[in-house]
């Protein structure tokens, strides 16, 4: 079936499924921002102990998810991993190791003989809800503001990297970056925040969703009124500053990468159903927050993470199709990637392609696994009683 | 950029990927051999209802979390590492070696951390058929895991299913089948994977005989050591059954690993294998030699002729092997011929490109001789290849008869008063540790300097970084590392010390 597609489709398809990891990556950061929230929330050992475990048995799904994405980033734009993770060498390497010192802490941070103490598991913990969010949110930022690289093909026989970047800050550049005077690094920022906002916001509604508690709700629905309105902030600079900025647009026939006003504005507007799931996506996100930080819904997770996964794939959509380049270079615009210039071929394409029809299949037992440990909710006995608890 | 920066790069480049590959290597064999034999635990529970299972599989599940858990923790940076600091790799080889790292989070990974989450976490909270599941889905994803990343490194050694399309400048693959069932794929998968499960089982019947030791637990330990005698005999037989496998599949595709492992300089007709030796610089390695049994290996023919490293670096014509020089030159031709080729076609000149690519063609599979100045660039690093091969394979066998010993004296009721074996049990933990990275040092020292075999050596497939980057990472994933399996050991230890949760049974 996959073999009956053009290459472009297979392109764009391919594109979808990477967007769509991303965007269940942002949701499932709630995991991360949980962990920023849970010196704030819990007053006492016991309600600590309920909030890591809550978040216990659910962060390496989002660390998988990470990992799988990053993984088919490489399958499927090849030209894309080897340059970003190779260029932006300090941004990735510090992303990583926020997820290292993560994925020991909820097992180790209470044992015996752990070495370091509890306290270091337990700021290992923010400093991974932190870091990652911010710098993803900030890599992310890149797609829209650009980086600084330069690609040639024919330097792998000169035993030179194909990829180069041209500053020797590594990608860190992204906090400060300016191009031709316009502040790139503010909507860069700007990304990150909002992305460090929502991942607070949803482990705020995790925590209302999965723990029984009312001292906890409590606090939580007024921490959730105060994230919610960092969240809106940043996102709504963000959404206004790249609907309004130039962008990078690709010729189709010359191939030639040019910057066009208002670029991503018209791939909105010449995009209807990448507008549709931006504005519903949108919609729900601020429906859960209203039903969350000021009624109190439990299920208020659910709807702002449905919200977040649609708002972060049109934001992907649009910084891919309609003759975009995904991936700009400030430093020679010609060697910007494009999902066709960075892609790998036909062949893996359509082999992945066939790869990816498991998808909703592994979407589906991560749900009944899901449904099945959480039919009820976390409270202090619960924990107690459990040998295996963090 | 200057010789001698590049040079420190690659070495650090290197040093970090050893570095970072050895240490998750530490903790991925356990997970892969225990989370079988807590499964075998596990089904006997569920089978039998008896309580004495469950405290059994709940116990070494705690061990099991603790050790998973960093392994975790180490993986990640082995996937990004490609990109962070092998860019160049990545994107010449991208198309066929993405493939399988994406394939592993989408069927394995997920597959892992969603049933390893109910395995741990499912006791009283999910039914026990779905719970013994669970544990089962656990093991059979991380040994999934291990087939796609061992697919991978297969290919590197192995790089089939493949050819170089000079218009994009890269590796495209041409048939997946080639690239996930070589033959290089399916030994390295079984080599390494029953190794695991032999280690499992050491650590098992090591733990249990430090019980035994200390009159703790006697009865659990007891069932312990039998399930895990049982599964490490089996393994320890497959390892020695696929070792051979591999060792024949190097013989046809890397015949300097080969010559390395066994320190042949000048290679022959009837060449022995040597049993204990000592390797020499420039000259074959003397010692005791089992006559005719290394021709046996790598040609399933006592009498069949294996190359030396100075017949490959020099050329054997009477058995058609071309002269490292040789190679260099025909690598040469190719990447002119790339060049040339780009130029034709940028031109328009559909003649002259064809031609080219038919000469580029002719000589791809010596690409990657173009980047050396000199023929002995080529040979691997002799004397740690080959320490390290003959010191497994002495493990290997050890292993075998060790397995064999315990499981038929456990089956007569007689292992537990055998003070001196069950001291030995204590060590061959760490013995088993030692076959497994050494293992990884014959497979990747000996296949230097290649990133892919014979197409891409090192110092064309790193990123365009600093030295210096790459040396501050080093260090910082030396510390953190080093710091995490310290802790890691501390709970380990703790935890054993502490023992299993037994209520009525024996002290």
């Amino acid at each position: 079936m996959f073999e009956a597609l053009s290459t472009s489709v297979l392109q764009h398809y391919w594109w979808i499924i990477v967007s769509i990891l991303a965007a269940g990556f942002v949701f499932l950061t709630f995991v991360q921002g949980g962990q920023t929230m849970i010196g704030q929330i819990a007053k006492n050992d016991s309600e600590r102990s309920m909030l890591i475990n809550s978040l216990g048995r659910r962060w390496d799904l989002t660390f998988t998810t990470l990992v799988t994405f990053g993984g088919a980033f490489f399958a499927s734009f090849p030209l894309f991993y080897s340059t970003s993770f190779g260029g932006a060498y300090w941004v990735w390497i510090l992303i990583l190791f926020s997820f290292i010192i993560q994925a020991v802490s909820y097992e180790y941070r209470t044992k015996e003989g752990n070495f370091l103490g509890t306290k270091t598991f337990d700021i290992f913990l923010v400093l991974n809800g932190v870091l990652s969010t911010v710098l993803i949110g900030a890599a992310v930022g890149t797609f829209f503001t650009g980086s600084n690289f330069v690609i040639d093909r024919n330097l792998i026989t000169e035993s030179q990297a194909v990829s180069q970047w041209t500053t020797g800050t590594h990608g860190l550049e992204a906090i400060w970056a300016t191009y031709n005077g316009y502040p790139s690094f503010i909507v860069n920022l700007s990304l990150g925040l909002a992305v460090l906002f929502l991942s607070r916001v949803l482990g705020g509604m995790y925590f209302m969703f999965s723990i029984d508690s009312k001292e906890i709700k409590q606090r939580v629905t007024k921490a959730l009124k105060k994230c919610s309105v960092m969240f809106l902030v940043f996102f709504l600079l963000f959404v206004g500053l790249i609907l309004t900025k130039q962008g990078f647009a690709v010729d189709p026939d010359t191939k030639i990468v040019s910057l066009e006003k208002f670029k991503y504005l018209h791939n909105l507007l010449q995009m209807p159903i990448v507008l549709i799931i931006f504005l519903v996506g949108v919609v729900l996100v601020l429906f859960g927050i209203f039903k969350g930080a000021f009624k109190g819904d439990d299920k208020a997770f659910w709807w702002t993470g449905a919200g977040s996964l649609l708002a972060v794939l049109a934001l992907f959509l649009l910084a891919g199709f309609n003759n975009t380049s995904y991936y700009p270079s400030v430093a020679d615009l010609q060697s910007s990637l494009t999902i066709e210039n960075s892609s790998s071929s036909r062949f893996t394409l359509v082999t992945m392609g066939y790869v990816s029809l498991a998808v909703p299949f592994v979407v589906a037992y991560i749900w009944y696994a899901w449904r099945a440990l959480t039919r009820k909710k976390i409270d202090k006995e619960d924990i107690e009683n459990d040998s295996m608890s963090y | 950029m200057s010789e001698h920066l590049l040079t420190a790069l690659v070495d650090w480049s290197r040093a970090q990927f050893a570095l970072t590959a050895m240490y998750h290597w530490i903790f991925v064999p356990l997970t892969l051999g225990l989370s079988f034999i807590i499964a075998f635990m596990h089904t006997l529970y569920v089978r039998s209802g008896e309580e004495k299972w469950k405290e059994t599989t709940k116990f070494w599940m705690k061990l099991f979390a603790v050790n998973f858990a960093i392994g975790v923790a180490t993986g990640i940076i082995l996937e990004f590492e490609f990109g962070t600091n092998w860019s160049n790799y990545s994107w010449f080889v991208g198309d066929i070696f993405g493939a399988p790292l994406a394939i592993e989070g989408i069927f394995a990974f997920f597959m892992e951390s969603t049933f390893v989450a109910v395995m741990l976490f499912g006791w009283g909270r999910v039914n026990k058929k779905f719970h013994l599941w669970s544990t089962w889905l656990t093991a059979i994803g991380t040994n999934l895991s291990a087939i796609w990343i061992l697919v991978a490194n297969a290919w590197m050694q192995d790089p089939a299913g493949t050819v170089f399309n000079p218009e994009t400048a890269r590796n495209e693959m041409v048939s997946f089948a080639s690239v996930v069932l070589s033959e290089t794929a399916v030994n390295k998968f079984l080599h390494t994977i029953t190794q695991a499960y032999l280690l499992g089982s050491f650590f098992v019947i090591g733990v249990a005989s430090w019980y035994i030791l200390k009159n703790r637990h006697i009865l659990f330990a007891k069932r312990s050591i039998l399930v895990a005698s049982v599964f490490g005999l089996f393994a320890s037989i497959m390892v020695a059954v696929t070792g051979d496998g591999s060792a024949y599949n190097v013989a046809k595709k890397q015949p300097m690993k080969l010559a390395a492992m066994e320190g042949l300089y000048n290679g022959g007709e009837n060449v022995g294998l040597i049993a204990i030796g000592i390797a020499k610089k420039g000259d074959d390695a003397v010692g005791i030699k089992l006559p005719g049994i290394l021709s046996f290996f790598a040609t399933r023919d006592f009498n069949g002729y294996v190359p030396g490293i100075n017949d490959l670096l020099y050329g054997d014509p009477d058995h058609d092997i071309p002269s490292t020089q040789d190679r260099m030159f025909s690598g040469k031709i190719a990447v002119d011929a790339f060049k040339n080729y780009k130029i034709a076609f940028d031109a328009g000149d559909t003649v002259a490109a064809a031609e080219y690519k038919q000469l580029l063609e002719d000589n791809y599979h010596n690409f990657g001789y173009a980047y050396f100045e000199d023929v002995e660039e080529t040979v691997p690093p002799v004397a740690l290849t080959f320490y390290s091969f003959h010191l497994m394979v002495m493990l290997g066998g050890y292993f075998i008869f060790i397995f064999a010993v315990i499981l038929f004296l456990s089956l007569k009721d007689k292992f537990a008063n055998k003070k001196l074996l069950l001291k030995l049990s204590v060590l061959n933990i760490f013995l088993a540790y030692l076959a497994s990275q050494l293992g990884w040092i014959v497979a990747e020292v000996g296949r230097q300097p290649w990133t892919i075999q014979d197409i891409l050596p090192v110092q064309a497939a790193t990123s365009g970084l600093q030295a210096s980057s790459v040396q501050i990472t080093f260090f910082m994933f030396a510390a953190i590392f080093t710091a995490l399996l310290i802790a890691e050991l501390g709970i380990m230890f703790k935890m054993i010390k502490k023992g299993p949760n037994l209520n009525n049974e024996e002290a």
